[in-house]
């Protein structure tokens, strides 16, 4: 293990008089292409696959087929030695495969079995998310694994358990293992599953598409297993009255972490960032509030470090706040920073705009997702504006001039909700 | 500020003994035949906030601000050389810096530059620059290597760091600063400059100016366009030909070099000075005499001071031996 950690800050460091918030988008890129003795060993990983088999999964059945082609196409990705298990969930959570307690080293002879066992599942009950989270961390717990990352894939809501319960859970859970969430068909919610994803450290997409789920599935499978360094924290240091107003992770998907925090030591905070890869790059986004110096001082705002979970320091970066009376410097934009915030508010705009519909609002529905469509106009956002144009008839797109479609595929809208935290970075060499 | 001077019997890094013949400090290898000014420039002990402890970056581990420099009113002195720089009566900052040094048994180099008050961040260009000569002119006296050629090196060098301090998007505003240095050994010394920070020799009873300004007006004066007198009242009397800094391109210094045959003094200084007493014999009628060089530098920036403290006046004063041996 061990990996190096490039950190580059991008901020205009000038505030005028008074003024006390400092913005900056930190790039993180972790260092090295898989280089030899850089890798982790395949049996410090583990894997689980949480499988929905509630009732619902066999309305088509082609959904519980699909499914678990995807469960046999993510075992059949895993390394020779990676410890692994099968999870079926419904209103309670049983394990599929091993047989007997823990996990099973992956092999041919094991993945052959293990697909097998997936193979006689059947669809009966309900849905209780929280449970399934238990189990697959219950069954990390028994592992001596660096790299913990669960698939977790239903097809409704979370019925059978109260949204209370399931923040216990996740509370609970949060920093055990790395979960990624896959919703197939249009029945599941949006909310929920992120909040299962952004707890976990990990991504949610729709798959409309139960045909596409394997290699999904695989993909995903294959990300997990291609992480260098596990459990790597964002250690920030502030000075002496300042707050940390915001920490979220800018790009690739918008995750706020501010929550997070976990006080490491006096003025230190530390924000789990999961599992990095080799070369994987990733935007923060900072926003600090310091007590304003005076005009002509210079202050760290924030240090950044990236840490291992010993402690040793993999990379880092500074924060800097330089108070001016030239208003030429103080009010230059920081492209990059303008960047991530356009996107913050095209996501909140989206989400705002989609909530709005479903309450009936259409004026206000009009107004947030217009503002949307000029957002992603202005930020280069095409891939999100071809998933506005699905929900809204856009008129004029630098404008932000809708119309509210009549009818809309509730896939569209779904499709459009959970990649709202996708971004895209501006240009850089 | 002031640095001590003299002999010493303890470590100025971390304050072990040591004994005058040692190289270098046995508990924290500290080179001990070099003594120089601080890099960076004067800085304060205790941060605003009152904590004491600073990164190695000079941020406080507390507050976060960074380490101030006190540049208003700076003195240094080591043996045989000593500066004095002071933000005059007008200017809201003082943009002129100095560094020196001086190699045991081997001689002293002093950089003073002047920060051209139209760009931006002018102290940070000549604190960067004295900085990074006196570092290629000590190296090349501790090596022995050829004044004008180290004195060629560390104008580039120099030049080079300033350059790095500039945003593309503002070049018209790059940092930009004068240069003037003094490379001295017991029987030698060079000076090389770049723009119109001037270095002036006095000797018994005599004083001569050893640098020309570059500058659009001594250009005129050299060509007989102007006289000396039209040209110092000339409002380009201040514009430079040649500077530091990104937008001036490669910049090689002009040098001169003379053997130091009998004792006295060699001036390096700002223009904030020499606007007062243009000519060496007005310099040499307000000099102070038969004090150390500290005294000789203080006594000449009252002087500008006096006379109205127009521009930051920085004056470094080395004290020429004569084949005495320093």
């Amino acid at each position: 293990m061990g990996l190096e950690f490039g950190v580059e800050v991008f901020q205009n460091e000038y505030l005028p008089q008074g003024a006390g918030q400092v913005d900056a988008i930190v790039t993180v890129t972790a260092g090295g292409t898989g280089a030899p003795g850089r890798e982790v060993e395949p049996a410090a990983a583990a894997e689980v696959v949480v499988i929905d088999t509630s009732g619902s999964m066999d309305y088509p059945p082609t959904k519980l087929a699909a499914a678990k082609r995807a469960t046999a196409a993510a075992v059949d990705a895993l390394r020779d030695g990676v410890r692994f298990a099968v999870v079926a969930g419904t209103d309670t959570a049983r394990v599929v495969y091993p047989n007997g307690p823990g996990m099973e080293v992956a092999g041919p002879a094991t993945r052959a079995a293990a697909k097998k066992a997936v193979n006689r599942l059947h669809a009966d009950g309900g849905t209780a998310m929280g449970q399934w989270l238990l189990l697959a961390d219950r069954l990390f717990a028994g592992q001596d694994a660096e790299l913990r990352h669960a698939i977790l894939l239903t097809d409704g809501e979370n019925q059978h358990e109260t949204p209370e319960r399931l923040t216990e859970v996740l509370e609970h859970v949060a920093g055990g293992f790395t979960c990624d969430c896959r919703g197939v068909g249009t029945n599941w919610r949006v909310a929920e599953l992120r909040r299962i994803s952004e707890a976990l450290l990990g991504s949610v997409d729709i798959v409309a598409d139960p045909a596409d789920l394997a290699e999904d599935f695989r993909s995903m499978a294959v990300a997990a297993m291609g992480k260098a360094v596990a459990d790597v924290s964002l250690r920030l240091w502030t000075p002496e009255h300042a707050e940390v107003r915001f920490l979220k992770q800018a790009a690739p998907t918008l995750v706020d972490l501010t929550g997070w925090r976990v006080e490491s030591a006096p003025r230190v905070g530390d924000y789990p960032t999961g599992a990095w890869a080799a070369g994987e790059s990733r935007d923060y986004h900072l926003c600090v509030r310091v007590r304003p110096a005076g005009v002509g001082d210079r202050m760290l705002a924030s240090r950044v470090s990236l840490v291992d979970p010993a402690g040793a320091v993999l990379g880092q970066g500074r924060v800097l706040a330089v108070w001016t009376d030239d208003v030429a410097l103080s009010t230059r934009i920081n492209a990059e920073v303008a960047q991530h915030t356009g996107q913050a508010e095209l996501a909140s705009a989206i989400r705002e705009g989609l909530e709005a519909r479903r309450a009936g609002d259409a004026e206000r529905a009009t107004a947030r997702l217009g503002r949307a469509v000029r957002l992603a106009h202005e930020t280069g956002n095409t891939d999100t504006a071809r998933l506005l144009a699905g929900v809204v008839e856009v008129q004029d797109a630098p404008t932000g001039t809708v119309r509210l479609r009549r009818q809309v595929a509730d896939a569209d809208e779904m499709t459009l909700d959970t990649r709202s935290t996708v971004t895209r970075r501006i240009g850089r060499a | 500020m002031t640095m001590d001077s003299g002999l010493r019997d303890s470590c100025p890094e971390c304050a072990a003994p040591v004994a005058p013949q040692d190289r270098f400090c046995e508990a924290c290898g500290r080179n001990l035949r070099v003594q120089r000014t601080p890099v960076g420039g004067p800085v304060t002990a205790r941060c605003a906030c009152g904590g004491a402890e600073f990164d190695g970056e000079g941020f406080c581990a507390r507050c976060g601000r960074a380490r101030v420099a006190v540049r208003d009113r700076v003195e240094f002195v080591l043996p045989g050389v000593a500066g004095v720089s002071d933000r005059g009566r007008r200017r809201q900052r003082n943009e002129d810096s100095m560094a020196f040094g001086r190699v045991r048994g081997r001689g002293v180099a002093v950089v003073v530059c002047d920060g051209v008050a139209s760009s931006e961040r002018a102290e940070q260009a000549s604190q960067t620059a004295v900085d990074t000569a006196v570092d290629v002119l000590l190296t090349g006296l501790q090596s022995g290597a050829d004044a004008e050629a180290a004195t060629a090196d560390a104008v580039t060098a120099a030049n080079g760091a300033v350059a790095r301090l500039a945003r593309p998007e503002a070049a018209e505003v790059a940092p930009s600063c004068t240069f003037v240095s003094a490379v001295v050994t017991d029987d030698s010394a060079t000076v090389g400059w770049v723009g119109d920070s001037r270095a002036y020799l006095v000797a018994g009873t005599g004083a001569a100016r050893l640098t020309t300004d570059d500058t659009w007006a001594a250009q005129l004066v050299a060509e007989g366009v102007l006289t000396e007198e039209e040209a110092l009242t000339d409002r380009r009397a201040h514009v430079l030909s040649r500077w530091l800094g990104a937008d001036a391109g490669a910049v090689e210094p002009q040098s001169v070099t003379f053997m130091v045959e009998t004792p006295g003094l060699l001036v390096l200084c700002s223009d904030g000075l020499w606007n007062y007493v243009p000519e060496p014999e007005d310099l040499l009628a307000v000099l102070p005499r038969g004090v150390p060089p500290v005294e000789v530098a203080r006594g000449l920036v009252d002087v500008a001071l006096e006379a109205g403290g127009h521009d930051n006046i920085t004056v470094v004063v080395i004290q020429l031996r004569g084949g005495n041996g320093s």
